[in-house]
């Protein structure tokens, strides 16, 4: 019953998504790039908003007088939460309607579903979501930030400021949450924490029945050391847990939780209130005390008509690798694939944190690293912000990746070069 | 800025040598003013002198501190305790608790607070209020000194502890004067009896303070410290199985809720209804809306926002419901594969109906006070909104049971759905029975929705995540059974809790859903299956 269920939301799903974006005729006097987000299916609450902001880019930069004398034309896409469709959709984006960019995925499934269209075909994708790493392609920009310029800084601030001893990692059951995990547990048993003082614990997706787990960190934070909990349980989860975690009056002054998927987007569904000092940690927040946010978030509300919409990461994100996309092609001078990706690398673009990020030869961008705590009105309050950090593909402290680097610039283009044999180990997966 | 403050002090010693009655006065309201350019590490170390003062004067500002609402004016520096005014802020004196004036928030700044800084103000204001005369506000603190042990706090404590009357404060205190003790240099033997003190409070909060000492104690102690920690761990042993059971009962009552609706339009009526999960979601929608309305109307009545959006919700799906029947399902009967094709495509609409109505993300549905927080019951913890779900879900399940075996409509339900052409020979409407049971179905599901709205994210996807579970239960508990759908929902419910702590919540799923598998294979039509000619019809 289930699959034959799923096959028909997929056929109807595919119905709707290939009919409803296609009012835009090509023409030839404009430069296309493709956005890949869903906007319908389980992901459409995340990436709907990325869809928006892209619009709104676009509509800015055409304001300003487009790139190279052209207006740009944004063609969207719904690739419908649906790992196999994003692969397909990215094929038509390239082939159909010759787009020179794609912005888009959210998922790393739907990355990894993408990847191999994006190097077949020679295109670009600007990926803009915090992801585990262990990936470099050619063809790919990961302006979302790398495990080191997130999570291990929270982990990091947790320890020095609040001096917490004893880790649970909590997450949803898939690759990003567990890569994460499997390098924070390397990462803080390399700086002297006890295996029995880390507790690794897995949700299915859309976990709404918290009062077990919950009540398991209760326990776990009650030996007499101090308790944080890491959280990279993903999307939806959230709001069930966080409700769990008030309820049974778990405060941040006792055990704190700091999340890598939690936002000012998913905080909007929430009373917040009992939540107050729970952290996150991100490379930008709508509360940012910067000029250029001031004008990104009046421009947002502008573009939305809608004075409550609040703005994210993977928006800021969006917005470094877009400007630094334009950038590139004006170096250029063209659009064309391999001249774009030799211009891109070196590329400085402000950031809405009032500095700037440079694409890195390992096709990830530099950027401050900012911690967070909740506030009553679900806006963060910056508890501390680093400089500017490297995202860093592969990471130091897996035993698989810690000889690798990425290196795309000219003559050495591998995406996994060993330090240790001195020989690229063929590319990127 | 040290050499600011630094500087600050002076001029407060100064004028202190001048005027010695203000000697409180100016103290406290420099330490305050100090904080207007501390770092989170140095406004620790001005709150901790404040404490120290013993000036009850600073209570409000510590605790508008804590709350985030202590501003520092941007031409002076100096520190004030504000309120929200429209698009200004209202200035307050932090010592006298006089207003001082209206501004324009862009000339304050925000005193900065993280968790530490909390933690020290917590702390902080329980020793600071320990004296006062309200005894509410001393159980607070004692509550307060319980929670975050210090030594510092022990001599304040004691002093409280001699001028306490009340018996249930001073119990309170006696705990929390063990607790700070056990972090002094007092000698072992008053360690001793604080060590049993602790003990005899019992539950997982004991075993961390006893364990968060270990390693400071005098190794004499170390015995006892340790048959008090296995004495708790035994008794606890009870307590986490009756706390296990509880979860079960309560994520039960969730199935039970999420699949009651569909007990009837699959059960009873043999509709495959893949739309009901929306009807769920339908119902927690209009819970947001009848919030909504309500905020912004009459935020009086926000804690009957529930009880009123229960008829909403009710009728909204209801008719939805109806709709349905009459629009597309009735045209499908005994046709299940279409019937479950058109119905799934009928979720398909609604959902993204409803995105395009309220947009895809997350809408924000408060919890009224009373189904916020918890309360303890004996060694376990249970929350308000589960326990308020528990009694909803059964109360909706014997309401509906009542319908169908003592009213004339569940009558007609059920004689429709046992023999259709003989029902209708009787005079009975056929049609219009089946178009109200299917409303009747979908109505609950959307009451369902109500309460779901109350632990769950209010989303177009909320139906997805149910309509498998739902399936689950009542082919699980004998479709067509009303008693079936309890006893399924109950049994899932706490099979799943006691599967989870031990295999893990991922694991504990897969193995439900094996176990479900082998059982229909066993008996194909669930723990409670209809007999007699009714089937075979």
């Amino acid at each position: 019953m289930k699959i034959s269920a799923k096959f028909g939301g997929a056929l109807l799903a595919a119905a709707l998504s290939t009919t409803a974006f296609h009012g835009a005729l090509a023409q030839e006097d404009t430069i296309k790039i493709g956005v890949l987000h869903s906007l319908s299916g389980t992901m459409a609450i995340s990436e709907t908003t990325l869809k928006d902001a892209m619009l709104m880019l676009v509509e800015e930069q055409n304001k300003k007088g487009g790139v190279l004398g052209k207006q740009i034309e944004a063609v969207v896409v719904d690739p419908a939460s649906d790992w196999p469709l994003f692969a397909e959709k990215a094929r038509q984006l390239i082939s159909q309607d010759k787009v020179a960019a794609v912005f888009g995925c959210w998922t790393s499934s739907s990355r990894k579903s993408v990847l191999p269209v994006f190097e077949e075909l020679n295109s670009i994708l600007f990926y803009p979501v915090q992801y585990e790493g262990e990936e470099s392609s050619r063809n790919i920009f990961y302006t979302g930030a790398a495990p080191n310029q997130q999570a291990i800084p929270a982990v990091d601030y947790l320890a020095e400021t609040e001096g917490v001893e004893r880790w649970v990692l909590a997450g949803t059951d898939y690759v990003y949450p567990q890569t994460t995990n499997k390098i924070l547990k390397a990462y803080l048993m390399s700086k002297g924490v006890a295996e029995e003082d880390i507790m690794i614990n897995y949700t299915p997706f859309g976990h709404s029945d918290w009062q077990t787990i919950v009540t398991d960190i209760k326990n776990f934070g009650s030996a007499g050391k101090k308790t944080a909990v890491v959280s990279t349980i993903n999307g939806d989860a959230n709001v069930p847990f966080y409700k769990e975690l008030g309820n049974q009056g778990i405060k941040a002054e006792d055990i704190p939780v700091v999340a890598f998927s939690v936002g000012e987007e998913e905080l909007a569904g929430l009373d917040t209130t009992p939540l107050v000092g729970h952290l996150a940690a991100w490379n930008y927040f709508q509360s940012v005390d910067a000029d250029v946010n001031a004008e990104f978030i009046e421009t947002w509300h502008a573009f939305t008509k809608d004075e409550k919409r609040v703005t994210n990461d993977p928006m800021e994100a969006a917005y470094i690798g877009f400007n630094a996309w334009i950038k590139a092609v004006e170096a250029a001078g063209t659009t064309d694939t391999d001249a774009v990706l030799d211009a891109i690398i070196g590329v400085s673009v402000p950031n809405l944190s009032g500095g700037t990020s440079t694409v890195m030869p390992n096709h990830h961008i530099t950027k401050p690293v900012l911690i967070g705590e909740i506030q009553s009105d679900g806006q963060f309050e910056i508890v501390q912000e680093t400089a500017a950090v490297v995202g860093d593909e592969w990471s130091d402290y897996l035993p698989d990746s810690k000889d690798l680097i990425s290196d795309w610039r000219k003559p050495m283009e591998c995406g996994n070069f060993n330090v240790a044999t001195g020989k690229c180990g063929g590319k990127g997966s | 800025m040290i050499f600011k403050s630094l500087l600050r002090a002076c001029l407060a010693c100064l004028f202190l040598s001048l005027c010695t009655p203000a000697f409180a006065q100016a103290d406290s309201k420099a330490l305050l003013d100090s904080l207007a350019d501390a770092n989170f590490k140095q406004a620790e170390e001005i709150v901790g002198q404040l404490a120290a003062s013993g000036d009850p004067r600073v209570v409000p500002a510590l605790e508008a501190f804590a709350e985030g609402d202590l501003y520092a004016r941007k031409s002076d520096d100096a520190v004030f305790i504000t309120q929200a005014a429209g698009s200004k802020l209202a200035l307050i004196d932090p010592l006298s608790g006089e207003s001082a004036g209206e501004v324009a928030k862009g000339a304050m700044s925000k005193i900065r607070v993280n968790n530490n800084l909390r933690r020290v103000i917590r702390s902080a204001l329980g020793g600071l209020t320990l004296l006062s005369p309200d005894r509410n506000t001393r159980l607070q603190a004692a509550s307060a000194v319980l929670a975050s042990p210090s030594a510092e706090n022990l001599d304040l404590v004691e002093a409280a502890l001699e001028r306490e009357t009340d018996p249930e404060v001073k119990a309170r205190m006696v705990e929390a004067r063990a607790v700070s003790l056990l972090s002094s240099d007092r000698p072992p033997e008053a360690k001793r009896e604080a060590i049993e003190t602790i003990a005899s409070l019992g539950g997982r909060n004991a075993i961390g303070i006893l364990m968060s000492s270990a390693g400071t104690l005098d190794p004499s102690l170390q015995e006892d410290l340790d048959a008090a920690i296995a004495r708790l761990e035994s008794k606890l042993a009870f307590w986490d199985m009756a706390q296990n059971v509880w979860y079960g009962v309560s994520l039960g009552s969730v199935l039970l809720l999420a699949a009651i609706g569909l007990a009837i339009t699959f059960g009873v009526m043999g509709i495959i209804n893949m739309a009901h999960g929306e009807m769920v979601m339908l119902g927690a929608y209009s819970t947001f809306v009848v919030q909504d309305v309500i905020r912004s109307n009459a935020p009086q009545l926000f804690d009957w926002s529930l009880p009123i959006a229960l008829p909403v919700a009710f009728l909204v799906t209801a008719l939805v419901g109806l709709a349905i029947e009459r629009g597309v399902i009735r045209f499908l009967y005994g046709r299940p594969l279409e019937t479950l094709l058109a119905t799934w495509g009928i979720s398909l609409i609604l959902q993204q109906a409803i995105r395009s109505i309220f947009g895809p993300t997350n809408q924000e549905v408060g919890n009224p006070s009373w189904m916020s927080g918890s309360f303890a019951l004996g060694g376990m913890t249970v929350t308000w909104n589960r326990m308020w779900i528990i009694v909803f879900s059964l109360t909706i399940f014997f309401a509906l049971l009542a319908l169908m075996k003592r009213s004339a409509f569940g009558l007609q339900m059920r004689a429709v759905t046992q023999n259709r052409r003989m029902a209708s020979s009787m005079g009975i409407r056929t049609p219009w029975v089946d178009a109200f049971t299917f409303a009747l179905g979908s109505g609950i599901a959307g009451i369902a929705g109500v309460a779901l709205s109350q632990i769950d994210n209010v989303s177009p996807n909320l139906g997805q995540s149910y309509i498998i579970d739902s399936f689950m239960v009542v082919v699980f508990g004998g479709v067509g059974n009303l008693w079936g759908t309890l006893v399924g929902a109950l049994t899932l419910g706490v099979l799943n809790k006691f599967l989870e702590p031990s295999v893990g919540a991922v694991l504990g799923k897969i193995l439900v859903l094996v176990l479900i598998i082998l059982f229909i294979q066993k008996r194909p039509r669930g723990l409670f299956a209809l007999k007699g000619r009714a089937v075979e019809a």
